[in-house]
């Protein structure tokens, strides 16, 4: 307790409060642009820190960037449905709908304080439990994160929609995604067509910014007369509330939530931060007394994803301070940076770099409190983004969303790619298929496949790897369970005959 | 192109012959004494720089060549070693050979325009079938490496690298082997070491891993029986003792983490040494007075104190040859790699 109060005195110096702000404004900023993402900033920005004294201030600014880029990316999703970054995509989908219908404040405002909540949570979490979760987290072989990827398939069907048949395409286009470029296992291309462009892959990147900016921008220019000329009328103004009593009295458990499935996600080596923010989407569409709302503007489908995303970046400093094991792009390049300071993080760090670790914690909470006084003033002036006229407003997007593209690839063929797979979002649009599943798909068609075929690898192709460890038991009995439950009132009703209730997985089944 | 490779080769050879060791050292001292009055002197010289040199960094933001070419630009710029600005662009994309195409077929001839290389490249020509490769580039220098470790977890019966190859002659297939990419440094030197202890490198049962911190962390849960990657890599986890050293792969033995000098593969008793390391090259077409205009712009780079402190806070060793002795490295790495590559069988059908 003592060394988290020597690190708040080490944070809460004029200097380091300074770079506390810029790197929470940055990372506000990079979050809201389409497609640079706080892996890529703090990248830019490294080289800048060699010349700092202390590796305190520089660690600060990079943590500000990280947990303001998560912010800031829900902006974006939920005022205009274009997510920057695969884990604010989630959000985008209640959070657009809440803004169509003009609570947009109240979006905007449940995904900051939501933010806070599950940041400073979280943060708690990773000063005490930062040990035993490292060593809970190691304990995943290859057919553990199978089986986990299998569950969370399952478990995320709410995203396919109103229409099986589409969402599952949906689906199969993302997974189909994920498998061009070299096929990690044996280094060999795949659907690649002789392309040294595509040999690493479509960028997820790439593919959320053209099926989300572009394919919105097209779609709307599509149909100008069939709406409005601004984006949404915005409910008046009630001076600093922004959210009523009830927005209240419902996020706080999806905020709760959120930062229980985030942090845990984030901790594991190959977790991640979408998997969360779909999981709690999920969760809270099926549980939600409110789950009529969906798809109409819940604000449960905004606060959950929103803390699991927040939530997730403390859990990713588990592995990466406790092991050195980073579990994202960000925490890659933030492994650099402890590098470069003479940081060495694992196991020991704790003893021989405490001072610089605490620093970093308590920094975490320090720009948790900076990002909410920065973002909840600045939502009164996000909004008004909302009255541009939409010719111009997507213009500059179209012109955002390439940019961002150019700027994470240097290669035009990866913003023609982008425009191309732009085309298929206007026409999944146009055809109401989801867009979401793509994502889901692309995210975890990989994981799955690679996961499986490595435990099989490591077992001579021995299917017997899949039930000899109870933990992997424990994720697909899950799974099975996952899949089985929402058809289980049918079942049970066939047997009882007297009353038919729809399967519980969506009210808007049709 | 096809006019190229025997050029290079023919130049490659005559310089074999004269790489022994004073010969190098005295080159690279001379250039370090006199570089001001060797590109003014009596051979040709050209003024260089005369426009912003760019360095390409064929790999994302954050990575190692991106981090080298950061710091070279850095170095050049403190230094004072180019009257021109240097800009620094990332070209992404598998393991280097995107970046490398680019160099070759649009930058023909401009000596403005340089590239970070590394072993890791050299693989990915191989494995990506890449329709260029490094020799088709003007050498410049190489510039820094970094030995590889084998590691076992703590709890593994294995002490010595002795007791694993034993093991793994006995039974091939029985060892499971991690580590980066495949057809990265790590399967390289895993596919040299089967050679060397006479198993078929094929039957050698490799996990790609993307990136150190999945490895680290498949050898914690007990997924892997061996690892493999850089030093830095695992230090902290040998140190801490959850990862035993086995051996290192270079010339000499360095601390791994244990706080001792870890053997080399060599001491072990396998002719093998392999370093991961990098360079920069120019496109080719360079004219012998460009070229020699930037080897020794690079050559004061070097020598400079800005780079020297820069090797020292990112840990680098320093690994520097530059000119022909560069090329001449170039070419025997790339016919090396191939080798074994082909032998593990990624170079693909």
């Amino acid at each position: 307790m003592s060394a988290l109060l020597d690190g708040f005195a080490a944070v809460l110096t004029p200097e380091n409060l300074l770079f506390a702000v810029i790197g929470v404004t940055v990372g506000t900023l990079v979050g809201v642009l389409p497609g640079i993402g706080p892996a890529l900033t703090i990248a830019l920005l490294l080289p800048l820190t060699f010349n700092l004294d202390s590796p305190t201030g520089a660690l600060i600014m990079f943590a500000g960037i990280y947990a303001g880029a998560m912010y800031g990316g829900s902006t974006t999703s939920i005022l205009l449905n274009t997510p920057g970054e695969s884990a604010s995509v989630a959000t985008s989908i209640e959070g657009y709908q809440m803004a169509r219908r003009g609570r947009a404040r109240a979006a905007l405002a449940t995904a900051a304080i939501g933010s806070f909540v599950a940041g400073t949570i979280s943060t708690v979490l990773l000063s005490v439990l930062a040990a035993p979760m490292a060593r809970f987290a190691v304990m995943f072989r290859a057919a553990d994160y199978f089986a986990l990827a299998v569950l969370a398939l399952v478990a995320v069907t709410a995203l396919v929609g109103r229409s099986m048949v589409r969402g599952l395409l949906s689906l199969t286009l993302g997974l189909f995604l994920g498998l061009v470029g070299i096929d990690s296992l044996t280094g060999q291309a795949r659907f690649t067509f002789g392309s040294v462009n595509l040999l690493d892959g479509v960028n997820i990147v790439v593919v959320i910014v053209g099926l989300f900016a572009i394919g919105e921008t097209l779609h709307l220019a599509s149909r100008p007369t069939d709406v409005p000329s601004t984006v949404a009328p915005l409910e008046p103004p009630r001076g600093f509330a922004w959210l009523t009593r009830e927005d209240w009295r419902r996020s706080w458990r999806p905020w709760l939530r959120g930062t229980a499935l985030g942090f845990p996600f984030g901790a594991l080596p190959s977790g991640g931060a979408e998997l969360p923010t779909f999981l709690s989407y999920t969760y809270e569409s099926r549980r939600s007394p409110h789950r009529d709302e969906f798809g109409t503007g819940a604000i449960e489908g905004v606060a959950g994803p929103e803390a699991a995303n927040n939530a997730s970046f403390s859990g990713v400093l588990v592995p990466l301070l406790t092991l050195g094991i980073p579990t994202s792009a960000t925490a890659a390049v933030m492994l650099a940076a402890f590098q470069i300071f003479n940081v060495q993080p694992g196991p020991d760090l704790f003893d021989e770099g405490g001072a610089l670790v605490w620093a970093l914690i308590a920094s975490l909470y320090v720009g948790n409190v900076l990002l909410l006084l920065l973002n909840l003033p600045l939502i009164r002036l996000w909004v008004k983004v909302l009255r541009i006229p939409r010719p111009v407003l997507y213009a500059s997007i179209l012109v955002f969303a390439t940019l961002g593209v150019y700027a994470v690839s240097g290669s035009v063929f990866q913003v023609l790619l982008a425009y191309a797979i732009g085309v298929a979002g206007f026409f999944m649009r146009r055809y109401d298929f989801p867009i979401a599943p793509v994502i889901l798909g692309l995210i975890l068609g990989p994981m799955m496949e690679e996961q499986f075929r490595r435990a099989l690898s490591l077992s001579n192709g021995d299917f017997g790897v899949f039930v000899s460890r109870p933990l992997t038991v424990v994720l697909l009995s899950l799974a099975v369970l996952a899949l089985v439950v929402p058809y289980a009132p049918r079942l049970l009703a066939h047997g009882r005959a007297d009353r038919v209730p729809a399967k519980v997985t969506l009210g808007e089944d049709d | 192109m096809t006019t190229k490779i025997p050029r290079a080769r023919l130049r490659a050879g005559a310089l074999a012959l004269a790489t022994s060791l004073p010969f190098a050292l005295g080159a690279v001292g001379c250039a370090e004494g006199g570089n001001d009055v060797g590109t003014s002197g009596e051979q040709k010289t050209v003024e260089y720089p005369t426009s912003a040199i760019r360095i390409m960094a064929p790999a994302a933001p954050g990575g190692g060549w991106d981090l080298t070419a950061r710091t070279m630009q850095k170095a050049l710029k403190d230094g004072g070693l180019s009257a021109q600005p240097v800009e620094v662009d990332n070209v992404t994309g598998a393991a280097g050979t995107v970046g490398l195409a680019q160099l070759v077929s649009k930058h023909n001839a401009d000596p403005h325009r340089l590239m970070i290389t590394g072993l890791v490249m050299v693989g990915g020509v191989v494995t990506n079938k890449s329709a260029v490769n490094l020799t088709q580039t003007t050498p410049i220098a190489t510039l820094t490496a970094e030995a590889e470790v084998v590691v076992v977890p703590s709890g593994s019966k294995y002490k010595t690298l002795q007791d694993l190859v034993a093991d793994f002659k006995a039974n091939p297939t029985a060892i499971k082997w991690g580590g980066g990419s495949a057809g990265g440094t790590d399967q390289i030197l895993i596919g040299l070491l089967a050679k060397a202890a006479g198993v078929d490198p094929k039957q050698a049962k490799y996990i790609p891993y993307s990136g150190g911190g999945e490895t680290k962390a498949a050898l914690l849960s007990g997924d892997l029986g061996v690892g493999v990657s850089s030093v830095s890599e695992f230090k902290e986890l040998v140190k801490s003792g959850q990862l035993r050293a086995l051996a290192v792969s270079g010339a000499s033995g360095v601390d791994a983490g244990a706080g001792t000098p870890a053997p080399t593969i060599k001491d072990a008793g396998y002719p093998v040494e392999l370093m991961n390391w990098r360079g920069v090259v120019a496109p080719p077409g360079l004219s012998d007075a460009q070229r020699q205009a930037v080897v020794s712009m690079v050559d004061k780079l070097h020598s400079s104190p800005a780079w020297k402190d820069a090797l020292t806070q990112q840990g680098w060793d320093d690994f520097y040859k530059s000119g022909e002795e560069a090329k001449v490295f170039f070419d025997a790495e790339t016919t090396r790699i191939t080798a074994v590559l082909t032998e593990i069988g990624l170079a693909g059908a």
